[in-house]
């Protein structure tokens, strides 16, 4: 259980999958303007990451791996280079699949995160978050503690980034500075802040 | 009859298509390139060991030398447990092969590896392997020379894994080398510094009562028992301390050491 | 070459830089810039893919059923990248292990995509690998700029090489810590956006309202 609440937190705090990692800059640039957006796709986003995290966990372990396909008579068989290609497919997949579901019994909820689900597909923190688990050889229960965590810590990100944005636009900032040169250098402080977190140890 | 690209069944055509063309060419992609892959794998892990026995310089050595300096070592599979080298008929029941046995792939197979209870996890390591790939180079007169055994163990930010060749006493090191960590550059990262791991040649591991005497010390280490902490990365250090009082010790490579002190 | 092709090719190093003017593609131009040889071979590896991927995807174009278009286009970058990767792994193993993930990120890099379909969906397949180099280049430009300067100053050399002789190797330099941790890049791109624009007036951000109308489309890249 400990060892489950110490990865939580090193994919929260100390890994954060934006100020860490650089993953999904370009809309955590791009989207992290307004609060109310930026907590609509931050809670997109965990919530797609919680479920293709795990599930390409399954399809590593049990279709790509090394002798992973041995349930099936090839023992031989490693098929880990079509890793990208698979991980890229479920990750459009489940993010299509969601959209039509929620659309369908969910159109309050839908109303609210569709118009993020196709940015996520191509959102390098997915991605990123899928090749990491596999990377370091993450188990199922890791890798929905995995999933859950760099989902929330990316979401967190991105809703504090937002919330300094807002105050930021009342100040006077130098003109070439303004807008996204601003915003790098503060993602740049804010992820000073977050290595404050490094060396926890739980 | 025109192809029309929007209808359903021109839809599946296309997308069969992209399919089969994708899919040949990665495949063949991975089978043509796969040999070059293998050996750069071996190539790189010889390379590591050679660097942790100081037997390679990349500064001073070609890529081309590795394997003929590296043919002076036998890989040999120690029981962990009991301390003793594996006879080919055990390995042959467990069906390892010495020269393609990977102590890190198997780390998660049952079969293989035993969780660690808690008390013992010095490392932080949650498993362990239950027979590890040692690496002996014999001097002229068939005593050994130099024995290279896996380490591994938790720093700052993730695991570190690394070689630590030991004299043929089994006590006096040669050297140590890291080949993948994520420690902090320039801090912690600094395990792989040269200057560094020429502090650790002439340490001994073990007292006078065979216990696990070498330490990780900050300041000025003296002594064949200390050695100088990484200033600015006292975690790290204290992984790397905690990995050689682990592995040296009973759960990791001691019984191999007891036995090979005795000869 | 007609000039309208070389202004393909030449118009995303600078004038039009992806990363500076479009925020496109950073995720991976910032985690692997604290050695330059790294760098190097992320930028050829990501310039090849998105000067191939454009090629294809220009080349079937008028075949893409609309319904399955961006799975088609998903499919041909990651053929692609898995291609390199498969490559790197032979031939510069070294490397690829320090590239570890990143490589696979090339995927959903937003340049890739963004160029497969604002460009080559609409244009002939040669001015496509043009533009797609073209771009490829624009980020190397960016790419190569942050790495020289953090291995300079994080570690007093150039590609591997000794610059500037550090204190623990007997010289004068102290190296700069930060500059090889996370949020130093972070400030680069940000300085560097700050003199890209002041010299370049037409790519100052006007006004907050500007913005916010691009804010959905910007992001869908």
């Amino acid at each position: 259980m400990e060892h489950y609440l110490s990865l939580l937190v090193r994919a929260v705090f100390v890994e954060n999958m934006a100020l860490q990692m650089f993953l999904g800059m370009c809309t955590f640039i791009a989207v992290s303007k307004k609060i109310e957006t930026a907590v609509g796709l931050g809670i997109a986003v965990t919530a797609v990451q919680v479920i293709t995290v795990p599930l390409n966990n399954l399809v590593y372990q049990y279709l790509l791996k090394a002798g992973a396909l041995s349930w099936l008579g090839f023992p031989e068989l490693d098929l880990s280079f079509l890793g990208f290609i698979c991980y890229i497919g479920i990750i459009a997949a489940v993010v299509q699949v969601m959209e039509m579901f929620m659309d369908k019994y969910m159109p309050a909820l839908y109303n609210a995160l569709g118009v993020f689900l196709p940015l996520i597909a191509v959102n390098c923190a997915i991605m990123g978050g899928s090749l990491f688990m596999v990377e370091r050889s993450y188990n199922f229960p890791e890798s929905v503690v995995y999933g859950i965590g760099s989902g929330f810590g990316w979401a967190l990100a991105i809703a504090t980034m937002a919330g300094i944005r807002e105050k930021l636009k009342y100040s006077d900032v130098p003109l070439g500075l303004r807008g996204m040169g601003i915003t790098f250098i503060t993602t740049g402080l804010m992820s000073l802040g977050f290595m404050s977190f490094s060396g926890l140890s739980l | 009859m025109a192809f029309n690209k929007d209808s359903v069944s021109g839809t599946i055509k296309v997308a069969l298509i992209v399919c089969v063309v994708c899919s040949i060419f990665i495949s063949s992609a991975a089978v043509i390139l796969k040999p070059f892959q293998v050996e750069n794998k071996i190539l790189d892990r010889n390379m590591n060991i050679l660097i942790a026995a100081g037997m390679y310089d990349p500064a001073l050595n070609s890529q081309a030398e590795i394997n003929s300096l590296f043919a002076e070592f036998t890989p040999r599979i120690v029981d962990l447990n009991s301390g003793s080298f594996m006879t080919d008929e055990q390995l042959n029941e467990l069906g390892i092969d010495v020269q393609s046995y990977d102590d890190r792939s198997v780390l998660s197979d049952p079969d293989f590896s035993d969780a660690l209870p808690e008390e013992d996890d010095i490392a932080d390591l949650k498993r362990r392997v239950r027979y590890a790939t040692v690496y002996l180079v014999e001097a002229a007169d068939g005593s050994l020379q130099n024995i290279v055994l896996p380490v591994s163990g938790y720093g700052l930010w993730g695991t570190m894994y690394g070689y630590l060749a030991l004299e043929g006493d089994g006590n006096t090191v040669t050297g140590i080398g890291f080949y993948d960590h994520k420690e902090t550059p320039g801090l912690g990262g600094e395990i792989t510094n040269p200057r560094w791991k020429a502090l650790w040649p002439g340490k001994q591991i073990f007292d006078a009562n065979s216990d696990v005497a070498l330490r990780i010390v900050k300041g000025n280490g003296s002594g064949v028992h200390e050695v100088d902490g990484l200033s600015g990365a006292s975690l790290t250090t204290r992984g790397v301390g905690n990995l050689i009082e682990f592995w040296m010790g009973p759960n990791g490579f001691g019984p191999f050491l007891t036995n090979v002190k005795q000869g | 070459m007609s000039s309208a092709v070389k202004a393909v090719l030449t118009k995303p190093i600078i004038a039009e830089n992806p990363i500076t003017m479009q925020i496109l593609g950073i995720c991976s131009s910032l985690a692997v810039t604290t050695s330059l040889n790294v760098a190097v071979v992320m930028c050829v590896a990501l310039t090849v893919v998105t000067g191939f991927s454009n090629f294809f995807i220009s080349l079937v174009r008028n075949y893409m059923p609309s319904s399955i278009r961006i799975i088609i286009q998903m499919a041909i970058i990651s053929a692609l990248v898995i291609a390199v990767d498969q490559l790197l792994q032979a031939f510069a193993y070294e490397i690829s292990k320090q590239l570890s993930v990143f490589v696979g990120l090339i995927i959903t890099n937003c340049i890739v995509m963004g160029r497969a379909e604002a460009f080559a969906m609409k244009n002939p397949p040669v001015v496509s690998f043009m533009d797609g180099i073209g771009n490829g280049l624009g980020y190397s430009i960016i790419l190569l700029l942050l790495a020289t300067i953090r291995e300079l100053f994080g570690s007093g050399s150039l590609f591997g090489m000794e610059i500037l002789p550090l204190v623990a190797n007997g010289g004068w330099y102290q190296p700069n810590g930060l500059m090889l941790l996370a949020p130093s890049a972070f400030f680069i791109i940000g300085f560097v956006i700050w003199i890209v624009r002041t010299k370049r007036t037409e790519q100052m951000e006007k006004s907050e309202f500007r913005l916010a109308a691009h804010t959905i489309q910007e992001a869908a890249h």
